[in-house]
């Protein structure tokens, strides 16, 4: 017996897909600006781990000499991205929504359970809902780093006419360094995003275009007649996905 | 394939709930699909789009514009750029742009051309400009690449001249322009932003007269633009109501470039 579960509001379904390629012309064209001052490396002493980026990495993907073109559509699409962030927030907020993405207090316990699951440690299934623990966590974190990154970006845009913005992100240079952080940020979110998307399946991936999931039960409806005394049974029990 | 056009077009209440699931599940793809199309259509004529004179497509363009247009009214007499105690200036202080001086320097014969709005042109030497009231700044100076640096400079401010020779009548209009002796490189300024107080027509650095790679005899200082705007050894200074050619707009870059 299938049953039709109703999960993503058409909003958030709209939010969550326009956000998509427009993070994907926020991060390129940012790259774009950032090659024209590509500083930053992870390392101890003179000894570089990682070197934000390796030459052959511009090259490859043509990201090299575009810097009045990066600007260009950097400082167009910050519009989408942030009329479609504030869009999703109030929404969440309006709609109720945020019940189920907010962490309460059993997320931070719960999400470390969700962990060792997926990495097959734990063999339990963790409390799963709309969003597990887990999600929920790194569903409002993005927003927060949604938030920091156009808060920082506002400070390297305007330093001046902002400059109490600026002095709040930790200067100029502080704040460059956290706008390129959480751009790393988003890109390792996007990896983890994809690989546990694969691994949930298509019933829920569907729901994120369709809106719904399919609930499949494991029991037949059983038409009984009226005077008959029922056992008691494991009724009520399904399985979902 | 016709059963499935028929469930597509049967109403939901005539369903199963295996056809429903279908049904709804087509529906949506096709929409989301729909719009995926557009969205890659909308990315490819942005893509496509020619060109301007200014090297930027005009969208982009328009989007510098219209962001100048937000962002200018903040551009404010109270809005300063930070400024830092002298110890923080370094003392090698980056060159970055040579356009408009490789042509070699007159020095003997330089003089600050302002060309006046009657058709008049002021010829200024350095001894002049500098017998007006100095101003010093150290402030963070920023490079439209993404670098900056504290740096100490000294010259008169700007508002403080265009007082000083009683041009009144050419900081009404909307622009300055500026010019190196050579024409190779030029800027335009829109006027709050020159008039700022923290705006220098600047002939000394680190409290030394500047540097021939620094622009001596004299060079703009404005905070609150990148670098790109502080024009190296100006030759002519001019004022006008439409925008003077801007050497890096030219090349794509944002107009108004401002801080």
């Amino acid at each position: 017996m299938k049953k039709i579960i109703k999960k993503h509001p058409l909003a958030i379904r709209w939010f969550h897909w326009v956000n998509f390629p427009v993070l994907g012309v926020m991060i390129w064209s940012g790259l774009l600006i950032y090659w024209a001052n590509d500083v930053y490396k992870i390392g101890f002493g003179d000894k570089t781990l990682i070197k934000f980026f390796p030459k052959n990495f511009y090259e490859s993907l043509k990201l090299n000499r575009h810097l009045a073109e990066g600007m260009g559509y950097h400082f167009l699409f910050m519009w989408l991205f942030f009329l479609n962030g504030i869009a999703y927030v109030l929404y969440t907020i309006i709609s109720g929504e945020w019940r189920y993405l907010v962490p309460n207090r059993h997320s931070f316990k719960e999400a470390w359970q969700v962990l060792l699951h997926d990495l097959k440690i734990r063999k339990t299934k963790p409390v799963q809902g709309k969003y597990n623990a887990a999600q929920r966590i790194a569903y409002t974190a993005i927003i927060i780093m949604g938030i920091g990154s156009i808060l920082t970006g506002l400070a390297i845009y305007k330093p001046v006419q902002l400059n109490w913005l600026c002095w709040i992100c930790g200067g100029y240079k502080t704040a460059r360094v956290i706008h390129f952080a959480l751009t790393i940020g988003y890109v390792l979110f996007f990896l983890v995003h994809i690989i546990q998307v694969i691994l949930a399946g298509w019933n829920n991936f569907r729901a994120m275009v369709t809106g719904f999931e399919v609930e499949k039960s494991k029991e037949e409806i059983v038409i009984v007649p009226q005077d008959t005394v029922i056992e008691t049974g494991n009724s009520g029990e399904t399985q979902t996905n | 394939m016709q059963h499935f056009f028929k469930t597509i077009f049967t109403r939901n209440t005539k369903l199963d709930t295996g056809q429903l699931i279908m049904k709804k599940t087509v529906i949506s793809f096709f929409f989301f699909f729909l719009f995926a199309g557009a969205a890659f259509w909308g990315w490819k004529w942005l893509r496509h789009q020619p060109a301007n004179a200014d090297g930027t497509r005009k969208p982009l363009r328009a989007a510098l514009n219209f962001n100048e247009s937000v962002f200018k009214g903040f551009v404010a007499k109270n809005h300063l750029a930070k400024e830092f105690p002298l110890s923080a200036a370094v003392k090698n202080v980056r060159v970055n742009g040579r356009d408009g001086l490789r042509t070699p320097l007159d020095s003997a014969n330089w003089r600050l051309h302002v060309l006046r709005a009657n058709g008049d042109t002021l010829s200024l030497t350095l001894e002049d400009i500098k017998k007006l009231p100095k101003t010093d700044i150290v402030f963070d100076f920023k490079c439209i690449e993404g670098w900056s640096q504290i740096t100490h400079w000294a010259g008169v401010k700007f508002s403080t001249f265009v007082k000083a020779y009683g041009l009144e009548k050419e900081s009404a209009m909307n622009y300055v322009g500026l010019m190196t002796p050579d024409k190779q490189y030029y800027v335009g300024i829109d006027m709050p932003s020159a008039l700022h107080p923290q705006t220098l027509l600047c002939y000394e650095m680190n409290g030394a007269p500047l540097p021939l790679d620094q622009g001596y005899p004299l060079r703009l200082i404005i905070p609150v633009k990148y670098g790109i705007k502080h024009l190296k050894r100006i030759g002519t200074l001019s004022f006008s109501n439409e925008r003077p050619p801007d050497f890096w707009a030219q090349r794509g870059y944002d107009y108004f470039s401002g801080l």
